[in-house]
């Protein structure tokens, strides 16, 4: 395994190892670009995962402090928790459920498909869907997506019966066990899905694709890739010319170290990449790194989410089996007569009962409340995502008061939903439980967001500097040799799960970074 | 999750076996006996170190009249409340604002019933009482920590038919994931 040298400027540094960084450098190593990946949270291998919510959550979950303010209710239930991410290699490729839905061809032009729109700061991406088709390709290849490439979709479980049966029964069409990273049959030296049920948990079997045991170890063993576990970055540096130079961490035993660097990749999820931009904060870039635009930070977007749960006189058991089973697709559509812009996927979701508990109708109490979990077992659910309007004073700022143990100033989340954020979900809510009284249900409830597992939006891509932070390559607009590689460059969010969209662009991102290396442009 | 609730109590609190008290046969449920709990009905003890034993009675109460389950035994509520006796000993704070909350209900109950939390024998009345806490520390800080050490005890999950951890056991493919017939 590669060990590089911290004064080895020829290095390309990734900051963060999940379904970006964890990607674009196993494929910069590929390309035999040294590479070192700083990795804030520990390494853990399928073995130590645990099928137990509470003490996964201990394990793999980012706890280090965060602040809330707005309006959205996640502030009031978990105010030090705007997010359920993961702080570990691979990242929040631990953790995702593996739906692989790639962006519909009209959300890559928000702007010119919804217009202006009171409130929202919609913009176009500067690419557009058949720019991105052969990276969405290669990247359902690598990730052995389901109902691509003809690997066989998934069985439906119990959860997903009920929603086919329902959804099918108000006359949706489009339904099926969806497009997963989730191996129905053996692929790519992992086996096949074991309908174990704890995909959130990290996946037992290795079946669910991560970074972490999918990428990363075949980037390492190119001799090419160093991962250093524990690694929190804490600022990045540039030189007199305005350009990065390298990075500093606080490593595993707290000890300040500097990594020098030739290129700086940030893929810390959309909370931590704009953290440490404007933690980087200089004389010369007193804004923060990147952040001519004002934007580092803003347009901070969670996807428009909410889950419906129903209960049924007889047994369902929906925590057998994965966890995202299947999808409706019917609503994803862009159909205005419904009173808001964009559309929304619904899909089955799980909890065990434990974070049924927790999240069902957090700070509920009383006999209305376990009513609901005396019928776990007779229940079934389903998880709204949909597109959610990216807004100017949605943002991440850094805290004022609060610091971690670095003394890092930590991530502040203000977020209050847009009209056409609210009208979506009422929407979805009604729908949803009109799929489950079609079946049958005898009590549905609307249950509100969890903490945000889709963080998009506050590094945008955009065509003018003025507008965002990163060109359509990931690579920022003010300093060549800084990029962004995760789901902060998302210009809009659409209504599909981001995952495949990071891969695809992380996956290109390595072949336009090897190539401005190779000639010598950054 | 906030963090008093993943750290107040904690996943997996647990009795101690020792501090269990073999009980003899007696009419109330939960007894106060010099330093201890006793339940003579579900034949449990309860040793109480730091805070008042009437008050971890009015909290294991407290604890079944938020969250409800007929089909819970109280020692499932005891064990939940019981972390916050060892809490008390570790920080004054925690233990006094648990004294002044329940003495706080406890004068919402003698001024309405004439009686302690603990002696209103009806549930209806009881859920009135704590309507009128729910919105201060005290309320929220029991219950937010029940979430995880009443609904985090693995033995209640069968119970509920929850089977729990399912890799080791080769997860759901041959065991009915699959298994509704009825639609």
């Amino acid at each position: 395994m590669a060990q590089f040298d911290r004064n080895d400027d020829s290095v390309v540094v990734i900051v963060g190892s999940g379904a970006g960084g964890g990607t674009l450098g196993t494929d910069l190593a590929r390309r035999g670009i040294n590479t070192v990946i700083l990795e804030a949270g520990a390494r853990y291998e399928i073995e130590d995962f645990v099928n137990d919510e509470w003490a996964s959550f201990g394990q793999l979950a980012w706890t280090d402090a965060r602040t809330t303010s707005g309006t959205w209710r996640v502030h009031r239930n978990f105010p030090n928790l705007p997010a359920w991410i993961v702080k570990a290699v691979g990242g929040t490729s631990i953790h995702w459920a593996g739906a692989s839905l790639r962006l519909q061809e009209h959300e890559f032009r928000t702007r010119s498909v919804y217009g202006g729109l009171g409130g929202a700061n919609l913009l176009d991406w500067p690419i557009t869907l058949a720019e991105m088709e052969p990276w969405y390709a290669k990247a359902e290849d690598r990730m052995g997506t389901t109902r691509t490439n003809n690997i066989p979709g998934l069985p439906g479980n119990n959860n997903f019966k009920v929603l086919e049966a329902g959804a099918r029964k108000i006359g949706y069409k489009e339904v099926n066990t969806g497009r997963m990273s989730i191996n129905s049959e053996p692929r790519d030296g992992r086996g096949a899905c074991q309908q174990i049920g704890f995909c959130f948990q990290g996946c037992k079997s290795g079946a669910k694709w991560s970074t972490l045991y999918a990428e990363i170890p075949k980037g390492e063993a190119t001799g090419k890739l160093e991962v250093r576990e524990q690694c929190q970055v804490l600022h990045i540096e540039h030189d007199a010319r305005g350009l990065v130079t390298g990075v500093v961490y606080a490593d595993k035993d707290g000890a300040l170290q500097r990594q020098k660097a030739r290129v700086v990749a940030v893929a810390g999820n959309s909370l931590e990449s704009p953290r440490l931009l404007l933690n980087s904060a200089s004389s010369m870039f007193p804004d923060g790194l990147a952040n001519s635009s004002g934007q580092v930070g803003r347009n901070y977007m969670r996807h428009t989410t909410g889950s419906v749960y129903a209960i049924f006189d007889k047994p369902v058991h929906m925590y057998r089996g994965t966890t995202m089973a299947g999808v409706v697709r019917d609503e994803a559509v862009n159909d205005s007569s419904r009173g808001f812009v964009g559309g929304y996927e619904l899909e089955t979701l799980s909890l065990g009962f434990a974070f049924t508990a927790a999240f069902l109708d957090p700070g509920a109490w009383g006999r209305s409340f376990t009513s609901a979990l005396d019928s776990y077992d007779h229940m079934a659910g389903l998880w709204i995502v949909g597109e959610d309007m990216p807004q100017e004073t949605n943002r991440v700022t850094l805290d004022p008061v609060v610091r971690d143990r670095f003394g890092m100033p930590v991530a502040s989340v203000h977020f209050d939903d847009h009209a056409n954020d609210l009208a979506m979900r009422a929407h979805a809510y009604d729908r949803g439980r009109a799929i489950y009284e079609a079946v049958g249900a005898v009590r549905t409830f609307p249950t509100p967001p969890y903490p945000s597992t889709h963080n998009l939006g506050t590094n945008r891509m955009s065509e003018k500097p003025r507008d965002g932070v990163v060109n359509k390559w990931g690579q920022t607009h003010d300093i060549r040799n800084l990029f962004i590689a995760d789901g902060s460059q998302f210009t809009t969010g659409g209504a599909e799960n981001p995952t495949l969209t990071i891969v695809a662009l992380a996956t290109r991102q390595a072949d336009t970074i090897a190539g401005m290396m190779a000639r010598k442009e950054i | 999750m906030r963090q008093s609730e993943r750290a107040s109590t904690g996943p997996g609190a647990r009795l101690d076996r020792r501090e269990f008290l073999k009980a003899g046969a007696a009419a109330a449920a939960i007894a106060v006996s010099g330093s201890a709990l006793i339940h003579a009905g579900e034949a449990w003890g309860l040793e109480v170190r730091t805070l008042q034993p009437a008050t971890v009675r009015t909290l294991i109460l407290m604890a079944r009249d938020i969250y409800p389950h007929d089909r819970l035994a109280d020692k499932y509520y005891a064990i939940a409340i019981k972390p916050w006796d060892i809490k008390a000993a570790q920080d004054a704070a925690t233990r006094t604002m648990l004294e002044d909350g329940v003495a706080t209900l406890d004068g919402f109950a003698k001024a309405r019933h004439r009686q302690p939390y603990v002696d209103v024998a009806w549930e209806a009345d009881r859920v009135v009482l704590l309507r009128h806490i729910q919105d201060g520390a005290f309320f929220e800080t029991v219950r937010s920590g029940l979430i995880v050490s009443l609904y985090n005890q693995h033995e209640i999950w069968p119970l509920f038919g929850y089977e729990g951890e399912s890799a080791a056991k080769g997860g759901y493919i041959h065991r009915g994931f699959n298994d509704l017939e009825w639609l």
